[in-house]
This record gives C-alpha cells, structure tokens and sequence, in this order.
C-alpha cells in the first residue's frame, strides 16, 4: 500500500549544517564583540540621529556627569607617556609599577595626588560609585589639571607616531561623553578648555534615535 | 545522516534489529542553544557601539584681524535661545529689533524641542530663505544656537541635531547676550 510507504518517510530533518552556520555565525560575533569596559561614572547621553563611528585609536573620552569629568585614553603608550609627563609637571614621582598598572586602567576620574591610592585599591573597588571624585577643571583655563591631561596626551599621540616615523601626523581624537541633564556651563568649560588646547573639532557621544522625535 | 537508516532495515532477524538504532544524534537542542547565543551577541554588539556627532568651534586663539566675520542679513539670520524646562525662544533678525516685515514675523517666540516644535520653525524659514535669495547655492539661513546657564547638555545636542537634519548654510553656538536673557526671562523660561 502507497499510504503505508509515505507514513514511514522520517519528519526529521539534517541539522548538521543549520547547526554549523550557527556555530560560525556564534564564533564571528563572539569574536567581533567588543567586551563592555567598566567606567567610573556610567553616563546617560543624550540621543541623536547623527551615525558617525567614533574612532577606535588616539582616542580621548571626555566623560562629563554629574559636573565631574573623567578621562579615558584609547592607547596604552599614549596613557604611560601622558602619566610621566603629568607626574614631572606635578612633581609626583610614580613606581614602574604604579605607571604599568595605570596603562591598563581605562578610564579614571581622581586628582592627581589621589591616582595612587587609586591604583593601589583592586580593579573591582575602583569604580564603585563614590570612589572617584573628577579631575578637577576649575580655576585658569589653561592651568588646570583637566587641560594638562589633554595637552600632554595629544603631546603623547605626537611623539609616539613621530617615534614610529609616521609621515602624517594625525593628531588625538577627543570625544565627550555627557550626561543629558549636565548643566550647560559645565559642559561650555570643557569646551572652553579644549578651544584653549587648540582641540576645535570633537565628537559628541550620543545614542540613537529616529528623526520623528 | 540521520534519515538515512530509519528507513532501511531487511528482514534477516533479530542481528539486523540492532543496526536500526539510530546514529544521528539530535541536534535540535544545540541549535536552539547556539541560535540563542547568536541572537545575544547581535543584541548586545549594535547596542553597544557607541554613535558620535562631530562638532567643529572655531579657532578662538587666532583671529584673523583682516577678515570681518561673515554677516548675514538680518532677514537670514535665526536666533535659538535654549532656556529651562526644554523650551527654547527663537527669533529672526537682531536681538534688540527683531526682523519684522510683511512675510515675517520675527518676534521672539517660545517653542518645544522636536518635530513639531523647533524643527517646524526652522525648517519653514529655510525655505523661505532659499526661495528668496539670489543664489541659493551660496547664501543661505544662517543660525545662532545661544545656550543659556539654565539649559542644559542634552537641549544643546538636540539642537544641534536638528542642525544635522535640517542642513542649514551655516550654524554656530554662541554666547548668550543679555539681550537674549531678558528674552528668556519674558517668557518665564530663564
């Protein structure tokens, strides 16, 4: 009987190669993913229908919240060159140690006489939210601790590419990360700031919105 | 791999029974799981790419002292005053006399942020204005974004993006005047 014939025909299917695209899709995201580093001060930007990518090298993260900025530099030369520089300029002398565990540090937010206490605490206690209190910017627009970050850190991306022979120079990216409901002379200063260090173009971080808000 | 054998199977007695089993093994689960994984890792890789807006100042340290700062007419020129509790106050012409005349109507007025509100605004007097220059490929509106203390970051970035949709000829952010703070200060918003 034909009927019988088809009824045993088996309903299951070759999962073999679904199962193979899925492990090498599952492989390449993995591997493009970009795992979440941990700020000290998580931030809520506000939202914008602009997509430029931020650059992924000679990066310089101005993060701005709660009216104190914190720092991030992209490059681990680029942070031992701006930390050595700073600690002659502030007469602080810092360990090989301390300068090696501040190249891996992504982003931080202290004094400069506070940076070895906090490097000296371990990674899982140094963004507890509290523990860092923000560069302080205040006083002259070109003397303070904010624009001497940024002074030598381009200095930084400067020589390291001049120490490659690089033919052209590109100078460091600055990027700020604000908060929406950050006041707006905060973020003028900063801005102020930068325009002193001769930084006129930056990137705003934003998140993304439709253009029907 | 799997199909192959179910269906086989001569009639040779118990011996042949037992090549029946199955040698496949069942990969539904694994794929669910792996289909899973894959749906987690495209969630959380586009989410976390972080988009930017470039913004260009200009060069405060040196002016140049030959050239005079590009003027544009008053008629060409939009004002937005960023006060508090997300509302702005916009304005065409000068702070003090507000351009006023047949087809315009420059008066200070307050406005929301967004589609409706602002971007309306602008976007009917960028018309207006390309209609009736000479030359609409080199003038154009020109726009003066003017943050006030009581505004705050995420006002001036949605101002800044409806720059971005809008594509006005030119835009900058400037310093508010006290001008523009009375005005604020007319419509409650300073």
């Amino acid at each position: 009987m034909a009927n019988i014939k088809t009824s045993k025909k088996s309903t299951r299917i070759d999962m073999t190669a679904m199962c193979d695209v899925a492990f090498l899709l599952l492989s390449f995201f993995i591997m493009t993913a970009t795992a979440k580093v941990p700020e000290p001060k998580p931030v809520d930007t506000p939202a914008s229908t602009v997509k430029a990518k931020l650059p992924e090298r000679n990066l310089l993260t101005i993060t701005i919240g709660d009216s104190a900025v914190y720092l991030g530099m992209s490059d681990r030369e680029t942070r031992i060159a701006a930390l050595e520089a700073m600690s002659l300029k502030y007469d602080i002398a810092f360990t090989p140690q301390e300068i090696n565990e501040f190249s891996l540090l992504d982003s931080f937010g202290v004094p400069l006489e506070q940076l070895k206490s906090l490097l000296a605490l371990p990674n899982a206690q140094r963004n507890r939210p509290g523990t860092q209190s923000g560069i302080p910017y205040a006083g002259d627009i070109s003397e303070n601790e904010l624009s001497d970050w940024v002074f030598y850190a381009s200095e930084a991306v400067i020589l390291e590419q001049q120490g490659r022979g690089v033919e052209k120079l590109k100078e460091i990216e600055v990027a700020i990360k604000g908060g929406s409901k950050e006041k707006y002379p905060v973020v003028k200063r900063v801005f102020d700031i930068l325009q002193k260090q001769n930084v006129n173009n930056f990137y705003l971080v934003t998140s993304l919105r439709s253009e029907d808000f | 791999m799997a199909e192959l054998n179910t269906g086989g199977g001569g009639g040779k007695g118990g011996k042949v029974r037992s090549k029946k089993s199955n040698p496949g093994v069942d990969l539904t689960a694994m794929v669910d799981l792996a289909f899973l994984l894959i749906t987690f890792f495209i969630l959380t890789t586009t989410l976390s790419k972080p988009q930017s807006m470039d913004l260009s100042l200009p060069d405060n340290d040196k002016p140049d002292p030959n050239s005079t700062p590009p003027e544009a007419p008053a008629w060409r020129t939009l004002t937005v005053v960023l006060g508090k509790n997300d509302k702005l106050v916009y304005y065409i012409g000068l702070t003090d006399a507000p351009y006023v005349d047949a087809e315009i109507n420059g008066k200070p007025k307050l406005e929301n942020y967004g589609g409706k509100g602002i971007r309306k605004a602008i976007l009917s007097h960028n018309k207006y204005v390309l209609e009736h220059v000479d030359d609409p490929n080199k003038e154009g509106l020109t726009v003066l974004i003017k943050a006030s203390k009581s505004a705050n970051y995420k006002n001036v970035v949605d101002i800044l993006d409806e720059m971005a949709i809008i594509k006005p000829r030119s835009y900058s952010i400037v310093d508010v005047t006290p001008g523009d703070i009375k005005m604020l200060e007319d419509k409650k918003i300073k």
